[in-house]
């Protein structure tokens, strides 16, 4: 579990409902590196593609993989809660950690408030679902005597061991104080296959399409807009999927691929204790899901199925860059009338990926001296079709 | 309205379901983001109906009727998930075969469907059915689809279905009722393209339902038990399919402790001019439901007993279309 909470750490913490009791053991705090690894591996990407120079010779493509540039956050409305039994009580790395269970809601929520847990109105009612199907609680919140002792300046990433068949992600109670819709990304890391809700729907993240070239410098507005866009046409009630593959290999990756250790740090246990350190990871499959959801469409909790699906799947955008020479002979001609068609297919690509304006594309295409306006027919520049 | 009136309107609810699934496969194949690939559609429906005609010939009987099979392949389309072909080959071909291999007194076991799937699932490890990749305008336009199905057809072996969703909505409802959730968690649940594809195609299969219309519902109320049990308490998606095949052996003690009459598929037709034609659904006879606890048959006449049983049917059936005694009553 990672988080991006920014504010007082005083003011954070965090409730999650657990199936089973957890010992201190299952408890471990992990190094942030390990998460914002996984992130830039699985995160959506580009590539870039040079034309060549149609009179001569083929120039070849160069990857460049981009960063989306975003950190985590889950869950951080499910802060203000605790119980009426402690089960348990540790202190691991910078957070101060309760197990608790308790026999009624409204026990759990006087008690959460006697210990200046704010409670959002609604919370007694979905704690008390929880609490009936015998579900613990596990409270974190920031030890700020051992964060300075141990110097972090921000709240490194809370690992929970256990065995449960249950293979859900509680997310009603961060629904019931939360400011807006919330973002979720979950990386699951499983034997098999692809990981997919089976209560709601999982839908790939569009992808391959060619966009204008200057979203390479502006790939983290892109990829928000772009979400944004797709949430808002799913009227988000979907669940998308922004990563599937086999960790045995990626080609090419958007980052190195995680190490042995790297995996078994983020709790993968299967992993067989003779394989070579240096090698990719076999029998590892990594789905990241990505969802933005609120009380009114995701009423109830996620619910998780491993599939067979070991189809390998990333959100990947093509730059297409246009060769720039000034040579000239009938199939640079064609060429460059071709490039112009091209560019106007990449603006209307991307407009409708993002929802951005067309005009405002096209504009941005010119002023880098593409020249896709250039083609357009006077209707459409005097109406802006 | 007499007798003939009514039975010219009615036609067999196969090709209605046909028509319903079959739209919606080819809905989902083209415009939606369905993960059914058109190469393994085909594959489903081509090797289904081999299968068909293969056991058909193999076990002698009269005639090839590609209507049932068309509905248990369609609906394997819908739910079953693979990346290989072979695997939905495989699936469809065990789907159809178990209706001639896995029989007990004179009727199947399994509903072939659920069958496959099952058995897919677990011998293959490369088959898994998707319970969520239905968005809700599609699932809306199913529900009406099926909800149309119910009234198009009127069959008496709808009980079955209504008793079902009775029942598993009482076990959803129930249970958010006693957790304190509110009523859009069960509501959101019941929003599932393949609960749908369950109740109104799969365990409404009349060849693998109880024979007593007491049986039915009893059967029905424990297929709802079963899949809130692997739901809630093990945690497992595709409850029903699970529990659907687990309850499918129970049938045969279902029959034994309240017995009905077997139902059969009728060599007759709903006009006198389709009579050649062969196969039709026996619901297409009743329209006045059937007697609690007595069997579709038990309350038509004795002129559709001689059907079933082939003795002079099409005497019987013109009798009865001649408004003469018989289904009339």
């Amino acid at each position: 579990m990672a988080n991006d909470f920014r504010g007082d750490p005083q003011e954070f913490a965090v409730v999650i409902p657990v199936p089973t009791f957890i010992e201190r053991g299952q408890i471990h705090v992990a190094d942030k590196a390990l998460i914002d690894h996984l992130d830039a591996y699985s995160a959506p990407r580009l590539v870039e593609y040079f034309d060549e120079n149609p009179c001569f010779y083929r120039a070849y493509a160069e990857e460049a993989p981009a960063s989306a540039g975003r950190k985590l956050r889950s869950d951080n409305a499910a802060t203000r809660a605790l119980g009426v039994t402690i089960e348990a009580q540790y202190t691991v790395g910078e957070y101060d950690i309760l197990i608790l269970s308790a026999e009624q809601s409204n026990g759990l929520e006087t008690w959460l408030k006697e210990n200046g847990y704010k409670i959002p109105s609604g919370a007694s009612r979905v704690l008390a679902s929880y609490i009936k199907q015998n579900m613990k609680f596990f409270v974190a919140k920031v030890n700020l005597v051992e964060q300075s002792r141990l110097g972090f300046n921000y709240l490194r990433p809370l690992q929970v061991a256990f065995e449960s068949p249950k293979f859900m992600l509680p997310i009603r109670l961060g629904t019931v104080n939360a400011d807006g819709p919330q973002e979720l990304f979950v990386y699951a890391l499983t034997r098999n296959g692809r990981v997919e809700t089976t209560n709601y729907r999982t839908v790939q993240l569009p992808t391959g399409m060619e966009i204008p070239v200057f979203v390479k410098n502006e790939f983290g507005d892109f990829y928000r807009s772009m979400f944004s866009e797709q949430v808002r046409r799913h009227s988000m009630s979907t669940v998308f999927l922004e990563y599937a593959w086999d960790m045995a290999w990626c080609d090419p990756c958007a980052a190195d691929p995680l190490s042995y250790d790297e995996l078994r740090e983020l709790g993968v246990f299967w992993l067989d204790e003779g394989q070579s350190r240096g090698t990719p990871a076999q029998q590892v499959f990594v789905t990241r899901l990505h969802v933005r959801y609120d009380g009114e469409r995701f009423p109830e909790d996620l619910v998780f199925q491993e599939t067979a699906d070991r189809t390998n799947f990333q959100g990947r955008y093509v730059l297409r860059h246009a060769w720039t020479g000034n040579d000239d002979c009938p199939v640079a001609r064609e060429y460059r009338r071709n490039v112009r068609t091209r560019q106007e297919g990449e603006a209307q690509a991307l407009a409708s990926l993002t929802g951005w304006d067309i005009e405002d594309i096209r504009q941005k295409m010119d002023l880098q001296g593409d020249g896709a306006g250039g083609d357009r027919s006077w209707w459409e520049r005097l109406w802006q079709n | 309205m007499t007798t003939r009136a009514r039975l010219g309107h009615v036609r067999d609810p196969r090709d209605y379901q046909i028509t319903v699934l079959a739209s919606l496969l080819v809905y989902g194949i083209l415009w939606l983001d369905f993960e059914v690939q058109a190469a393994h559609a085909l594959g489903i429906l081509v090797t289904a109906q081999l299968t068909q005609y293969v056991c058909t010939r193999l076990s002698g009987l009269p005639r090839f009727d590609p209507r049932s099979v068309l509905i248990s392949s369609l609906s394997l389309c819908l739910l079953l998930r693979t990346n290989f072909i072979a695997v939905a080959v495989f699936t469809a071909g065990i789907t159809i075969a178990s209706k001639f291999l896995i029989r007990w007194n004179g009727k199947h076991l399994f509903n072939p469907t659920n069958f496959g799937l099952v058995v897919g699932i677990l011998l293959t490890a490369e088959a898994w059915v998707s319970p969520g990749q239905w968005g809700s305008s599609l699932y809306l336009g199913f529900l009406f689809a099926c909800l149309g199905g119910l009234v198009v057809n009127r069959s008496s072996r709808s009980d079955v279905t209504y008793a079902f969703l009775c029942f598993y909505l009482a076990i959803l409802f129930g249970r958010s009722i006693w957790l304190g959730e509110p009523m859009s968690i069960p509501l959101h649940r019941l929003q599932s393209g393949a609960l749908l594809l369950f109740a109104f195609f799969m365990i409404s299969d009349p060849k693998t339902t109880p024979d007593s219309r007491a049986g039915r519902i009893l059967f029905a109320s424990l297929v709802a038990l079963g899949a809130g049990f692997v739901q809630f308490l093990l945690f497992r998606t595709n409850g029903l399919l699970w529990s659907l095949a687990l309850c499918a052996m129970f049938v045969p003690i279902i029959d034994r402790l309240l017995p009905g009459t077997q139902y059969q598929w009728q060599r007759a037709a709903t006009t006198p001019g389709a009579l050649s034609k062969g196969v039709t659904h026996e619901t297409a006879f009743d329209l006045r439901g059937s007697r609690p606890g007595g069997g579709i048959l038990a309350g038509i006449g004795e002129s559709l007993l001689r059907i079933l049983r082939g003795q002079g049917g099409r005497q019987a059936v013109q009798q009865s279309l001649s408004g003469g005694s018989g289904p009339t009553r």
